[in-house]
Order: structure tokens, then C-alpha cells, then sequence
């Protein structure tokens, strides 16, 4: 890695005690309407790669942020892509929101852009019931994105539930790094 | 004196290789208070040099490991019979065995071999069991371990046994950060475990169908969970849902035909039953909260998840033909992963309380609730088909392991993995 990437990478400090009062809040909508003929969406099996760097420390601070490859990503530079939650919660972190408003006008000024948006849960709690709350953190972040514009269908919500963990110990910081959406574009 | 000494290097041997294979071994935690003694005398080779699997051991260490038996030491024993005419009771009173268990090895005709066994009545001094023989091949001389503890624990205890039965379950090894995920199936005490499916993506969920031949499970591809059915002995498998977002928990009806899955393809996640045959997707909740881990009563009527609808997980119960829901947990802090014991008398679950995760069971007739273990972080139970035993992952100094708890919460053992961490256990049913 050049050193000039390096310094793209803008290694926030963040604390996992950042847990202020939360005014945000993610109702659940009911769903609309029930459709039982299967119709199976697939989408296409290319991931994100080089376009993001993660960097997990077992040490409580954490981030990863969208580093430059010249592909048309520059105003999100430096923009984090990893959100936090709190235990058993999925509302969305006040300190979550500046990062969000700028991948929410990244998709709005590109709008064959698509963002996959992976909920993750520590390990506390069923596996199934984890990969719901999973889906349920990586909705309400959606939801924070299409009331500013975005179009529902640049977003896609998945869930990872507990199965893979960043950080690996069996305290409060490691299941706070857990407790987490990760955004990942998606070409 | 030679034969025993030369026994003794076979066991040393055995001990080893068994423990360098086998991916689980069996550590017994603690056991029932009252111990039925049972002496379970090396069986006699009649026409063979001694073979790798030592059947008396495997009856033996399957008897100990119900919790229920007491075995005499071989080291203990006067004598080492195989016939009902060379057993001197006495002997065996001395050593205060209840019951002795003797048996012979036959080597038949295209590497089968027939096993015989006994069981006496060392008080009575009869035969509980006359001579009765079972054959098999080289190959599975355990299944004839297996048999043979199964008739000793109906004929002692009046329930089936359960040591014929199979276990799946995933285990993650290698890199933490990027581990390859297998789902293996095993014998009930881990020997002989097989790699079933094989991922650097996430498997989990894995479920039995009634007659033991198929297997669903949920294995990510391309970053996405997804549902697959596998017959067991082929390896042939389909793709059975592939919805937006949530594609889990699937879960065989009583009659084989269907499957309980939950999907949030409309939004957020519901029950929905699947009939195989016809692909048919019924959806079988409808509410904003979470709905998940399905789990059939065992008359198929009923369907107990998880929903936190009442603010917290607790458990509910879905009556499939009017899809009525009603509550059925209401102590602890939460309840998730329900499953119901095959007479439908007790519910499952995984509680937690004061911050602790136990596996809890739930009397339905009285309503009583009681903690079953006392480990951390316990979650997936699965029931034994005879409704004896619940296995469930817990963590063990650091570690994803696999423990076994009796109903009545008296018989603990765990099942330590050699390598990584082993999780989601699933108790197979009866195999025909």
C-alpha cells in the first residue's frame, strides 16, 4: 500500500463509548401487501472491493471509510462506512448522520449507483433472531437514506447476523464493534 | 494375565487413534444421582484377531453418557465371559453390578460381521435380554455398538434409546476473520463426522427432515443468505428460496411435506410455511415486529417462534389452519429458539436472564419453568428424539463448543471440538 493511500485513509478515532441519546427513531412500517407467487430477486454476484478499506482493531476504536480509486467516488472520500447501534436497538446514531447525509447525496447525484447495506448483531442472542435484528439496523439505515432522496431501489438491505464478527472477545467492546451496518457499494 | 496386558496396549492404542479422529470428544460433567451399576464385559472374537472398534467400549461409553449408568471398570472384573454359561453371578455381585452385558464378534462371509450380545440379570440371575445378534459391515461396527445400547437403555429404562441417532452441526475453523465454515453430521457422541457442505460464507440453521434422508439449511452465497435442501446420502441439492433479505430458519413439518421458513421479503421478517412438492409459499404471520425461529409442535398443528411483538422476544404460538397466535412464554427476560420435546409436554428455549443465556424448559401442562444449564452463553437447543436430552452450543473458555443437558437438568456432559468453534447442533430423528 503507497503512502499515499494511506493517507486517504482518514483513521477516525471512534470511540465505542459514543453512546448519546438517540432522537432518531425506526418504527417498523407493516408491510403492504403479501405476494405469494415467488418471484426470487438475484442479484448479480459481484462485490465491492478496492473501493473500501476496513480497519478492525480489537482495541474499541474503529473505522472504515471510502478511500479515493478514481472511479468517480471522490466527494465521499474519507466518509465513513460503518455504523453503530446500540445493544438489542436499531436507531440510528446521531454521530451516524453527517456521513449518511453524504452517501445519501452521493446516490441522489448518482442515481446508477448501488449501495448494499449489510446489518451485523454481536453475538448475545439466537442466531436467527440475530439475523433479523441484523436486517432491522441495516433498514433503519436505509430508511435514513431514501427520506433524503434516495431511491429505494439503489438501496438493498442484507443481514449478517452474528455470524461474522470483527472483533472477537466476549465483552462490551467487542459487541459493540459487532453491533454494526456496513455500506458497500456495489458494482 | 498376558491377555490383559496385551488388552491393556489395544485400549492405549484405541484411546489414541480414536482421540486424534474424532473431531468430539465426550467429557462428562455431571450425572444423576442415582446410578443404575452395569458391567460391560469386553466382547469375546470368535473367529477374528481383535478389531479397531471396541463394541463393549462404545456400548459402554454410551450407557455412561445417558447420565443413568454406572459402569464396572474392566479393571475390576473377575472374569471376562461371553457365554450366559460361563457368568458366575456372584462375581458380578461382589463387584455389585445390577446387570452384566456380554457379547461375541463373528467374522461372516464379504467383510460383514455379526455382533451377539446378552443382557443379565445379575439379582434375578436371568436373562433380561437372551442372545440376539446383529450384522454389519467393517465399516460400521459403531452402528452395532449403537443398537446394541439402544435395547439395553429400553429394556433398563422403558424409553428408547437414542444412540443410533445423528448430529449436524457447523463448525468455523482456521483465520477468525476469514474461517471456513462446514456443516458436518456426526454419530450422537461426535465419532465418525462427515464434511457435508463446505463455505467460506456463513452456514447456519442447519434441520432434519422427519425421516432423516434430507437436510435443510441456510448458506450465504454471494453475500446473501439463501435456503437449501440437501439429501444426505447423495449430496444432491436444491435451491429452495432466494427471496429479497431474509432467507431463514427453515424447519421440516411432522409429515415431511413442508417447511417453516422465515423471509422479509415483504418488508420485515414473517413465518411462512413452504409445500415442497408444490413450491406453494403460504405467508403465516402478519405483523411489524419480528417474527422467526419456527419451530412444528410435534402433531404438526402448531408452529412456536419467536416474535418481539410484545416488546421483547418471547415466545408465541401460530395455530397453522386458523393462524391464530397466542402467547407462550412469559418468565425471563426473554425467551427465543423454541422447540417442543416429542410428547409435546415441554417447551424449549433459550432464556435470558439477569444478562445470563440459559436453555429453559417450560412444563406446558403446569407452567413451571426451570433452568436447565449453567454455562455461557447458551443458545441452540436441540431436542434428542426421545425426548431425554437437549444439545446446545455454549461458549467454553473462549470457545464455541457443543454440551448436552438431561430434561430433568441432572446429566451434563460437553463435547469439545478439536478444532474451531462448533456451533448449531441438530438432533436427529429415528432413522427407519
Amino acid at each position: 500500500m503507497s503512502a499515499n493511500k494511506l493517507g486517504k485513509i482518514a483513521v477516525i478515532g471512534l470511540s465505542a463509548a459514543v453512546i448519546a441519546g438517540c432522537s432518531t427513531t425506526a418504527s417498523e412500517t407493516d408491510s403492504s401487501s403479501v405476494s405469494e407467487n415467488g418471484s426470487s430477486t438475484q442479484t448479480d454476484g459481484s462485490t465491492g472491493d478496492s473501493d473500501q478499506a476496513y480497519g478492525a482493531g480489537e482495541d474499541g476504536s474503529l473505522t472504515s471509510v471510502i478511500v479515493g480509486d478514481g472511479t468517480g467516488m471522490d466527494s465521499l472520500i474519507g466518509v465513513e462506512t460503518v455504523f453503530y447501534f446500540d445493544f438489542d436497538k436499531s436507531v440510528v446514531r446521531p454521530e451516524s448522520r453527517e456521513a449518511l447525509a453524504k452517501h445519501a447525496a452521493y446516490l441522489v447525484a448518482n442515481p446508477e449507483a448501488r449501495l448494499v447495506l449489510e446489518g451485523h448483531a454481536d453475538e448475545r442472542g439466537t442466531r436467527e433472531y440475530n439475523m433479523a435484528l441484523g436486517e432491522r439496523r441495516a433498514k433503519a439505515i436505509s430508511r435514513y437514506l431514501t427520506i433524503q432522496g434516495v431511491s429505494t431501489s439503489q438501496v438493498e438491505t442484507v443481514s449478517f447476523g452474528e455470524e461474522v464478527p470483527v472483533a472477537f472477545g466476549h465483552e462490551d467492546n467487542a459487541w459493540q464493534l459487532n453491533r454494526r451496518v456496513e455500506a458497500r457499494y456495489e458494482k | 494375565m498376558m491377555f490383559k496386558q496385551w488388552l491393556g496396549a489395544v485400549f492405549a492404542c484405541l484411546v489414541f487413534i480414536s482421540s486424534a479422529k474424532a473431531q468430539l470428544v465426550i467429557e462428562i460433567t455431571s450425572g444423576a444421582d442415582q446410578l443404575l451399576p452395569i458391567a460391560v464385559v469386553p466382547f469375546a472374537y470368535e473367529n477374528v484377531a481383535p478389531l479397531s472398534d471396541d463394541i463393549a467400549q462404545i456400548v459402554e461409553d454410551d450407557l455412561a453418557r445417558s447420565g443413568l449408568f454406572q459402569p464396572i471398570p474392566r479393571s475390576n472384573m473377575l472374569s471376562m465371559p461371553s457365554k450366559e454359561v460361563d457368568v458366575y453371578y456372584r462375581d458380578w455381585r461382589l463387584l455389585k453390578s445390577d446387570y452384566v452385558v456380554i457379547g461375541t464378534v463373528q467374522k461372516l462371509q464379504n467383510n460383514q460381521y455379526r455382533v451377539g450380545f446378552e443382557l443379565l440379570n445379575v439379582l434375578s440371575q436371568k436373562p433380561v435380554q437372551k442372545h440376539s445378534s446383529i450384522d454389519v459391515g467393517a465399516n460400521n461396527l459403531r452402528d452395532a455398538g449403537h443398537y446394541i445400547s439402544d435395547k439395553i437403555y429400553e429394556l433398563l429404562t422403558g424409553t428408547k434409546g437414542a444412540f443410533s441417532t445423528r448430529i449436524l452441526y457447523v463448525t468455523a475453523e482456521g483465520d477468525r476473520k476469514a474461517p471456513l465454515f462446514k456443516l458436518q453430521v456426526a454419530d450422537a457422541d461426535g465419532h465418525r463426522p462427515q464434511v457435508v457442505v463446505e463455505s467460506k460464507e456463513p452456514i447456519l440453521s442447519p434441520s432434519w427432515s422427519r425421516d432423516g434422508r434430507n437436510i435443510a439449511y441456510v448458506m450465504f452465497r454471494n453475500r446473501r443468505p439463501n435456503i437449501f435442501i440437501q439429501e444426505l446420502a447423495t449430496g444432491r441439492r436444491q435451491q429452495i428460496a432466494q427471496f429479497r433479505g431474509l432467507n431463514g430458519a427453515p424447519a421440516w413439518s411432522p409429515d415431511g411435506k413442508k417447511l417453516a421458513l422465515v423471509l422479509s421479503k415483504d418488508n420485515n421478517p414473517e413465518i411462512y410455511t413452504l409445500d415442497i412438492a408444490t413450491q406453494k409459499l403460504e405467508r403465516m404471520t402478519n405483523h411489524y415486529s419480528i417474527d422467526t425461529e419456527p419451530s412444528w409442535e410435534p402433531d404438526g398443528k402448531g408452529i412456536v417462534f419467536t416474535s418481539d411483538r410484545g416488546g421483547n422476544p418471547q415466545i408465541y404460538r401460530l395455530d397453522v389452519s386458523s393462524k391464530r397466535v397466542e402467547r407462550v412464554t412469559f418468565e425471563g427476560d426473554l425467551n427465543t429458539r423454541a422447540s417442543m420435546t416429542p410428547d409435546g409436554r415441554y417447551l424449549v428455549t433459550v432464556q435470558k436472564n439477569e444478562g445470563n443465556y440459559h436453555i429453559a424448559l417450560q412444563d406446558m401442562k403446569t407452567g413451571r419453568v426451570q433452568t436447565l444449564t449453567e454455562t455461557y452463553l447458551d443458545e441452540s437447543p436441540s431436542i434428542a428424539p426421545n425426548g431425554s436430552m437437549v444439545m446446545y452450543a455454549t461458549t467454553h473458555k473462549g470457545k464455541g463448543i457443543l454440551a448436552v443437558v438431561s430434561v430433568d437438568g441432572l446429566v451434563k456432559y460437553r463435547l469439545p471440538s478439536a478444532e474451531g468453534d462448533v456451533r448449531e447442533p441438530s438432533w436427529s430423528p429415528y432413522f427407519k
